[in-house]
């Protein structure tokens, strides 16, 4: 093959999801949020959703998620986002909603609307990117900020004598009679990608199959927040943070 | 056809025309002196029959918020609480305003501050008419004195939210919604259509963006002169609302020497307690805002003009007066009377202390 044959589109063996504008995220680089996005928006395209999805994008990193993925979006309050998607799919309950959130946004503030969503039963997604910090405010601890883990209100570590345990959420969601599917996944080397892509489908699918609440939580890392580089980070993701946050089904109902 | 005359509550009306308005979605919390309304609606089960969604939410805070994602979709959307709960929604009501959002919020008040009493009161005014959430904001605010006017301002809030983008909300007490009262129920209409929400809300983040480029809702702008652009256009909704929207209905103004400014259930009381002046021959009329924002600002400066003074009665410690002193501009003295804590006074206890005020009133 030459070199020009290989640009031409018959020959692609990948490419970019149209579906993910072209456009330069405010990610750091080495941070799991570019590679959630890509695969959200390659899921959606997949599935032939790109016209019946509405996404709700959480405060914290991933607020700017709408101007990544082209569908329509809502940007919610903080915390919010199952609420909002809950209002957003009761009224249009043929659409594919899903919500985008953090750990802070998700498992802190957002907590109450996050259980009774899931209760509920709503037939929404959840993508849950627990990162361990919050990243957008520079670093400061998260409800699931290890035990140890230095952050900028936890400056010489977290201690549970001061600031409590680290909350397991997807744990606690996984007992709801509401969730149909809750997965502990990540996404720093290919076949973890793989397994986190196949995940989201599950989810998305399980939402219009209208079998109750998925959620997907992607175990990331937050390299300049964590103050390392992002192969340290991938290291001490594997080193500190799955041993805690143990990836796999935690349940899956899921039926088609 | 001859007029269906019922026997309701004020709250229980808000319910009939909310179904019979088409509104899309209702979402609550329970909280007394309300509850009524989500209560009613779940035994009307609307869902079987117009399609409206009705959901009892964990917490206010998640009722605004399930609000605001249904009326970002398009869909006509409301829920009601009463004080303690409204105070719960300001974050969201100040992202429905950010939003340009039309959404239709329904405030039963009750005393407070804190968690008060369940009794009747006027003492959300300064948050209602102010903003009350975060951010430069207003929301239009009719106030309903009948269950009648519970009934009818269902269809109004909405129209005039959907004819601005912006949120309205029904600032009714305890009294307006608890006293039952005989009402006419709007005509039954449909729930809009897929179509008819792509055309009339061409911004709706309807999931369907086939023929279209997507659409996004958000309230977030970093860069500072694209906000104080996000601003400016706010700014001139409500200058369009202030200058077409203004509501209110005069009593005896005509030849009135002093005029009460009296709002909701208390410009009743003042009513009776005009009328019993009126039978002693003494000149005194009511100016009732039905509009509290946009406030009816001209026609009580037009007032001041020709009255020797003004009384202000609420069911609060003086928050409307502000705004009718504003509107005086000093001219004539004004007074206020209030009750608070859910004390409602009798037309009695209202004529006196207007006497005491205006002793050349007692010919």
């Amino acid at each position: 093959m030459k070199a020009e044959d290989i640009k031409l589109d018959e020959n692609k063996i990948y490419c970019r999801p149209t579906l993910l504008n072209d456009t330069t995220m405010h990610y750091c680089p080495g941070c799991s949020h570019g590679v959630v996005h890509k695969l959200v928006a390659e899921v959606i395209e997949e599935m032939g959703q790109k016209d019946n999805a509405i996404g709700v994008a959480p405060v914290g990193c991933a607020v700017f998620a709408y101007n990544y993925i082209d569908i329509d979006w809502i940007e919610a309050a903080h915390g919010r986002a199952p609420a909002v998607a809950t209002g957003a799919k009761r009224l249009n309950p043929e659409r594919l909603v899903f919500t985008y959130q953090g750990d802070g946004d998700l498992a802190a503030i957002g907590t109450a609307e996050t259980i009774h969503a899931a209760n509920r039963g709503e037939n929404i997604a959840i993508i849950f990117v627990n990162n361990a910090i919050y990243g957008m405010t520079g670093g400061q601890m998260a409800p699931t900020t290890l035990i140890g883990q230095k952050t900028a209100t936890t400056p010489y570590g977290r201690r549970v004598d001061l600031n409590g345990h680290p909350l397991k959420i997807s744990n606690l969601l996984a007992e709801l009679e509401g969730t149909c599917y809750v997965t502990r996944q990540t996404v720093h080397t290919p076949a973890a990608v793989r397994k986190a892509k196949a995940a989201i489908r599950k989810a998305f699918e399980n939402s219009l199959a209208g079998n109750g609440t998925s959620v997907v939580e992607i175990v990331g890392t937050c390299n300049s927040g964590w103050k390392l580089t992002p192969d340290q980070a991938n290291k001490w993701m594997e080193e500190n943070m799955i041993p805690f946050y143990p990836l796999g089904d935690l349940k899956n109902n899921s039926q088609k | 056809m001859k007029e269906e005359v019922k026997l309701m509550k004020g709250n229980e009306a808000i319910a009939h025309a909310a179904v019979r308005y088409g509104c899309d979605g209702y979402f609550g919390y329970p909280i007394t002196p309300q509850s009524e309304v989500l209560e009613t609606l779940e035994a009307l089960m609307p869902w079987e029959t117009t399609g409206m969604v009705v959901l009892q939410a964990e917490s206010e805070v998640a009722s605004i918020n399930m609000v605001y994602g249904g009326a970002s979709t398009g869909k006509a959307v409301m829920t009601s609480s009463s004080s303690p709960g409204i105070s719960l929604m300001q974050e969201g009501m100040s992202y429905i305003a950010a939003g340009e959002l039309p959404a239709l919020v329904v405030n039963v008040m009750r005393g407070g501050p804190g968690l008060g009493t369940i009794q009747p009161s006027q003492s959300d005014y300064f948050q209602a008419t102010k903003g009350g959430g975060h951010g430069d904001y207003h929301y239009i605010v009719l106030a309903p004195s009948t269950v009648q006017e519970m009934a009818d301002f269902v269809a109004l809030g909405f129209d005039l939210a959907f004819k601005y983008r912006t949120p309205a909300m029904l600032l009714a007490d305890g009294i307006v919604g608890q006293m039952m009262e005989k009402v006419v129920l709007p005509e039954p209409r449909p729930r809009r259509t897929a179509e008819e929400i792509a055309r009339q809300c061409p911004w709706a983040v309807t999931g369907n963006p086939s023929d279209r480029k997507p659409n996004v809702l958000t309230t977030l702008e970093l860069e500072s002169d694209k906000m104080e652009v996000n601003n400016r256009r706010l700014q001139a909704t409500y200058r369009q609302i202030e200058q077409n929207e203004v509501r209110y209905q005069e009593y005896f103004t005509d030849d009135a020497e002093v005029v009460f400014v009296a709002f909701g259930s208390i410009a009743r009381i003042c009513l009776k307690a005009i009328e019993d002046a009126r039978g002693q021959g003494i000149k005194v009329g009511l100016l009732r805002p039905i509009t509290l924002w946009p406030f009816p600002t001209e026609e009580i400066s037009r007032l001041a003009n020709r009255v020797k003074g003004m009384m202000v009665v609420e069911l609060n410690a003086g928050q409307m007066i502000e705004d009718v002193k504003l509107a005086v501009e000093g001219r004539v003295p004004v007074y206020h009377y209030g009750r608070m804590g859910g004390v409602i006074p009798n037309p009695q206890e209202v004529f006196d202390a207007t006497l005491s005020h205006f002793p050349f009133l007692k010919k």
